[in-house]
């Protein structure tokens, strides 16, 4: 069992010395799935093991002469559900991708495979990526390993909840307005949402296309890194896909500390409504930056209040258009027995969408309707210029910008799914870096008395990832939060 | 309540009538509390599309490349016929 619990870079060591076979790799994750899942029920589709294994067996086969490997050779990896896999169903957590197998991988994807990754399986989330608990998933909810009787966060719960229970080695997950730094606080991970145009889109099915992002979710923050090398780069078949040099990310370790960084706390996310416990351990964190020679300085994101608000305007309009594909003809779910074409978009839609998604098309369609157009739609637009510029100002100054995650640590099933307002506001603290399309990091800084876990994020200027990854791997080497694992019960 | 049916015809969801009472609750909360924008003094604030840098088209020559098969773009359809996409009757034929 032991197998399971090491990190990325361990298991990428042993496995490049030949300690580890990759048949045995495949039938240790295999056998701790078969103990925890039934508990944790993170995946919406496992691979076939005895596929895997044929896999595995081929490849220890191929190095048994000479033993060359690749960093993600023989990697056990989750992929959220709504990133496509060739042959592999992806459901996008929906009814309405029921059976669809998509005929082609996203470029990340690809990326994996080329290096012989093992694809474990599809991670539970959210329907279309929108919620904050996977409650909304259509396959029902996966569950918090710290404390079963508790969400895992979302929408990428079902990566997140896959990591910290060793369900996989490390995994994908997608980030619009928090869905992969979310997940991770609640579940005392690591996950990081690149810059926007740092991971290719291609293959992701689209939530909001101005705020999607694919990102690592694992174990500690030397794994974010070696899994962010292999997603990044530019991609032709993405558009929005920047063409920025990708350095690599594990060299900015060779720095232990975060001296001569400049660390701005903004002072509106640290007001009302933040939980004391999660408002104390990101306060102690800043004091272990500031040990390892960190300045600190408070500075002021004005437009904060407004954030959430802007963006269930700018996501739910591009979301109620992206969505617009879902008619039932060319692929995924249709309705039985509609009389006419009308007829049958209309019933396949009302069959095939969970209510948290009929939700978000209508506050969408709303607000890209005649006569509201302006009053909402460009009118948070116009915000979200705001603020954009206000990070650009605060990093004129400072380095980073450190804050909590999440209000307060992982709720319990069922205590928000009644309120989606309060759903909402759950986001508060990581929709800001969506809309700004600046990169941003989750990772574990302490415990509530329940036992559950607290995250603090750590945000940077545009595709310098590198300074993020290097004072959070700084503060996570300084602090012992990452040895403490889920005893799952 | 007829402005929320509006909007779901709009978007084409057949919605039940316990769902457009419900959703017409929630949606005036969630848009009352989204009036909170109109604090913010926008004027002459250009509005953000997108984040990219430069934010212009790229564009590629207009060339063949490969894509899907037939077979493979017609292999998740909920109905196929003849190599096409098949759907109820959209003219009537009386």
């Amino acid at each position: 069992m032991s197998l399971v619990k090491g990190t990325l870079k361990e298991l990428q060591d042993s496995f490049t010395r030949g300690d580890v076979s990759a048949v045995e790799i495949v039938r240790a994750y295999f056998l701790r799935i078969s103990v925890v899942e039934p508990k944790v029920k993170a995946y919406v589709t496992l691979n076939d093991k005895e596929a895997l294994l044929s896999q595995a067996d081929a490849l220890d086969q191929a190095l048994s002469a000479w033993r060359k490997t690749e960093p993600m050779m023989a990697m056990p990896i989750a992929v959220k559900d709504n990133i496509c896999t060739e042959s592999l169903p992806t459901t996008c957590g929906s009814r309405i991708l029921g059976g669809f197998v998509p005929p082609y991988s996203a470029t990340v994807v690809d990326a994996l495979r080329s290096q012989q990754c093992f694809l474990i399986g599809k991670t539970n989330c959210d329907e279309f990526g929108m919620g904050s608990s996977t409650e909304y998933s259509a396959f029902g909810a996966s569950r918090n390993p710290w404390k079963l009787s508790h969400v895992p966060g979302g929408s990428s719960g079902g990566s997140a909840a896959a990591v910290a229970a060793d369900e996989c080695v490390a995994a994908l997950g997608t980030d619009t307005g928090g869905s992969i730094r979310q997940p991770a606080a609640c579940c005392g991970v690591v996950g990081l949402k690149p810059t926007y145009g740092r991971v290719s889109r291609y293959g992701l099915i689209a939530f909001a296309s101005s705020l999607d992002q694919i990102g690592p979710i694992t174990k500690d923050v030397m794994d974010a890194a070696l899994l962010l090398n292999v997603l990044a780069g530019h991609d032709p078949r993405d558009s929005t896909s920047a063409d920025e040099s990708v350095p690599d990310f594990t060299r900015v370790f060779k720095k232990k500390d975060v001296k001569k960084l400049k660390i701005g706390v903004p002072l509106e996310f640290f007001a009302e409504g933040l939980d004391e416990e999660v408002y104390d351990a990101v306060g102690e964190a800043l004091a272990v930056l500031e040990d390892l020679g960190g300045t600190l300085e408070e500075v002021s994101l004005p437009h904060t209040g407004v954030a959430v608000a802007t963006y269930y305007i700018v996501a739910t309009a591009e979301a109620s258009s992206n969505l617009a594909r879902y008619d039932g003809v060319k692929y995924g779910f249709r309705a039985k027995e509609s009389p006419d074409l009308l007829e049958m978009y209309r019933s396949t839609r009302q069959e095939g969408f969970g209510p948290e998604v009929k939700r978000r098309i209508m506050l969408g369609t709303y607000a890209l309707s005649s006569g509201y157009y302006d009053a909402y739609y460009a009118k948070a637009q116009a915000v979200r210029t705001l603020i954009r510029e206000d990070f650009n100002r605060v990093f004129q100054d400072v380095d980073l910008l450190v804050t909590p995650v999440m209000p307060t640590p992982a709720f319990r099933l069922g205590e928000k799914i009644e309120d989606p307002l309060q759903m909402y506001l759950s986001d508060l603290y990581t929709i800001s870096a969506s809309l700004a399309g600046i990169p941003a990091i989750s990772l574990p800084c302490g415990f509530s008395r329940k036992g559950l876990p607290i995250g603090m994020q750590i945000l940077g200027r545009p595709f310098e990832e590198d300074v993020v990854l290097r004072a959070a791997r700084a503060y996570e080497l300084a602090t012992d939060w990452r040895k403490k694992r889920p005893l799952i019960r | 309540m007829n402005q929320v049916e509006h909007v779901a015809n709009l978007a084409r969801l057949q919605l039940s009538r316990e769902e457009l009472e419900r959703l017409s609750t929630q949606l005036s909360r969630i848009l009352a509390y989204m009036e909170e924008l109109n604090a913010v003094d926008t004027a002459g604030i250009p509005g953000t599309t997108s984040v990219v840098a430069g934010d212009a088209n790229v564009l590629r020559e207009d060339e063949v490349q490969p894509s899907l098969s037939q077979d493979q773009a017609l292999r998740n359809a909920p109905d196929a016929v003849d190599g096409l996409f098949q759907v109820p009757q959209i003219i009537s034929d009386r």
